[in-house]
């Protein structure tokens, strides 16, 4: 099971999109790892910066509709190849999401309320979560403040995070 | 309970149920291009498992860059012709006969009433227009598919979109689909299915209800599905008419995919059309959309008339019309691509390519390249092209670049204009 905790990244826009995570000007490359120098080069917020602003980050935590647009595996890819493994958001495209899964990888949904809150209480600091995948619950923190937060995910997304991936899967059952 | 078209497709295909509400679903076809399928051959090989489920059920194409630009696209382009050789696929589409997926295979008789499709492009949700479930899915998903010819899929929950009233001259199917993202936004059908159904889908042709299908996605749709008719009958003709006495049955055998009358909506919207104009996005979400005429006046470096959005012969015959003894501004870059070789050729015989090239036009082979900013009219930073394509996101068609997204008369009467304007006959 791939790691699920680490420094927090905040992306304070909904409907960020594939594009935005992965230019197509990169779908030529041949392997997941050749990705990790362009995540997020086209995002289109005011100040961020990718060459510094991902620096050890692990987690992102955005707003609504993270994902939409193309269906292409290399957003997850490219997270990955940069070692961000969980994406928390209000909502997700389908496509999106459903690669992150397939790749082992999780992305969470929570409430636009709580999501206020994360926002409003750690955004701009330095930020840590950490995933109690047994418990189905993050702890959040920064050096004022702890938040636990419950989140839950579908049978079907848990048994492709602990099978490792959907062609596991689907291997072991089709 | 009564079902909806996805309902009933779901329930013929259905092989598992694992957990809750996922159904895993055979798949009557797999569609593979150049950019997303390499990896997945790649990771299979890696695997020890370099297999097809059905050679005949996979359909092959090189899109996205052809000819190939440079030596990673070749190397793409390589991958899966060894692979469609290797498997001896007996539908693989290389350069002379290839063109953008969503147009090649249906116009191949590839895609039928009530069929299950996947592809790695969120697009294949234009193949609903057939009345069938196709769905775009990541890497992984295509892999499994490959392999296993089946999909998971979360319960298909749908919306009926009733489309209504009469359209105005000048406005047609990409002005629909525009006015409709632009109502119910990027997350609006998310995860969902949308049946477009009403009198105006019911009189559009194959090709208008593929340019309003294939835009569902841009409102977050798993699908978009028009119901087989006589239209689509009359499409599918030459590649059915051994399987039915007539076009009725035909159409009578298809009509077990419509919906039933007491089948469950999430949501029931009506658009009425009546008074809809030209229609053209800002900003860089396809739900920013607005009258064409809202931005007249906003110069363009670019037109870009092709996809397979609106690439097909009835967008090329339209732009024609519009540009029929007119030429483009001389500041304006034209740039047509006809979607298919077919399309191509048709549109030579008839004299429209012609039309372009006197207009001012580069014709370009079939290919989605400029679409997404890989290659055949890549734009600069700071420059602003007008396109009938579906996607206006930041930096797609290249970096730093600006889209407009329109129908294809409205982006040959902003050619001529020099600047974004609605086409008035």
């Amino acid at each position: 099971m791939k790691p699920f905790s680490g420094q927090v990244l905040f992306l304070d826009r909904s409907d960020i999109n594939t594009d935005e995570i992965i230019p197509a000007r990169y779908l030529t490359e041949n392997t997941r790892e050749a990705l990790q120098p362009f995540l997020l080069e086209d995002i289109d917020i005011e100040g961020f910066n990718p060459g510094t602003d991902l620096h050890a980050k692990s987690v992102i935590i955005t707003r609504a509709n993270f994902g939409c647009g193309s269906s292409r595996e290399h957003a997850p890819w490219a997270l990955e190849a940069n070692g961000i493994h969980l994406v928390i958001a209000e909502s997700f495209a389908r496509i999106f999401k459903q690669n992150m899964f397939n790749c082992g990888m999780m992305a969470v949904e929570l409430s636009a309320e709580t999501l206020d809150e994360i926002f409003s209480t750690y955004a701009g600091t330095d930020t840590h979560l950490i995933t109690q995948l047994d418990k189905n619950r993050f702890i959040i923190k920064n050096h004022a403040h702890t938040h636990t937060i419950s989140f839950s995910l579908s049978g079907f997304d848990l048994a492709l995070v602990m099978a490792g991936g959907w062609v596991e899967y689907a291997d072991l059952h089709y | 309970m009564g079902r909806t078209v996805a309902e009933k497709i779901f329930d013929d295909h259905r092989v598992d149920t694992p957990f809750g509400d996922i159904h895993v679903i055979r798949l009557d076809a797999v569609f593979c291009h150049e950019i997303t399928t390499p990896i997945a051959i790649n990771d299979l090989i890696s695997r020890g498992k370099d297999r097809v489920f059905n050679p005949s059920k996979l359909k092959v194409v090189i899109d996205h860059v052809t000819p190939a630009k440079d030596a990673k696209t070749a190397l793409q382009g390589k991958i899966l012709r060894d692979w469609a050789h290797r498997h001896r696929i007996p539908d693989f589409f290389d350069i002379g006969r290839n063109g953008v997926c969503h147009a090649l295979f249906p116009e191949k008789g590839f895609v039928r009433p009530g069929y299950t499709i996947i592809m790695g492009d969120s697009h294949t949700c234009t193949h609903g227009a057939f009345g069938a479930f196709a769905a775009g899915v990541g890497t992984t998903d295509l892999e499994v598919g490959i392999l296993k010819g089946v999909c998971a899929f979360h319960y298909p929950h749908s919306i009926k979109i009733i489309i209504t009233g009469n359209l105005p001259e000048s406005v047609y199917a990409k002005d629909v689909i525009l006015s409709v993202i632009g109502r119910i936004g990027v997350n609006g059908a998310t995860n969902k299915i949308i049946e477009f159904t009403g009198p105006v889908i019911d009189a559009m042709s194959m090709e208008g209800r593929m340019t309003i299908c294939n835009m569902a996605v841009e409102a977050g749709a798993t699908c978009g599905i028009c119901y087989p008719d006589k239209t689509t009958v009359g499409y599918l003709w030459e590649f059915i008419q051994n399987d039915y006495g007539s076009p009725e049955e035909a159409v009578d055998d298809f009509s077990k995919f419509l919906p039933d009358e007491d089948a469950d909506y999430e949501e029931i919207l009506e658009h009425d059309v009546s008074a809809l104009e030209p229609q053209a996005t800002f900003g860089y979400k396809p739900d920013q959309v607005t009258a064409a005429r809202n931005l007249n006046g906003t110069p363009v470096d670019q037109v870009y008339i092709g996809s397979c959005t609106n690439g097909r012969m009835e967008d090329l015959r339209i732009a024609a019309q519009v540009l029929r003894g007119r030429r483009i501004k001389d500041t304006v870059r034209g740039i047509v691509s006809p979607a298919t070789p077919k399309i191509f050729r048709e549109a030579l015989e008839e004299g429209i390519l012609r039309i372009f090239l006197d207009a001012g036009f580069c014709v370009t082979n079939p290919t989605c390249g400029a679409c997404l900013g890989m290659s055949n009219g890549v734009l600069a930073e700071g420059e602003v092209c007008a396109s009938t394509t579906n996607r206006n996101f930041n930096g797609r068609m290249g970096k730093g670049a600006m889209v407009h997204l329109m129908s294809p008369a409205t982006a040959a009467a902003t050619a001529l204009a020099g600047h974004i304007t609605p086409w008035v006959p």
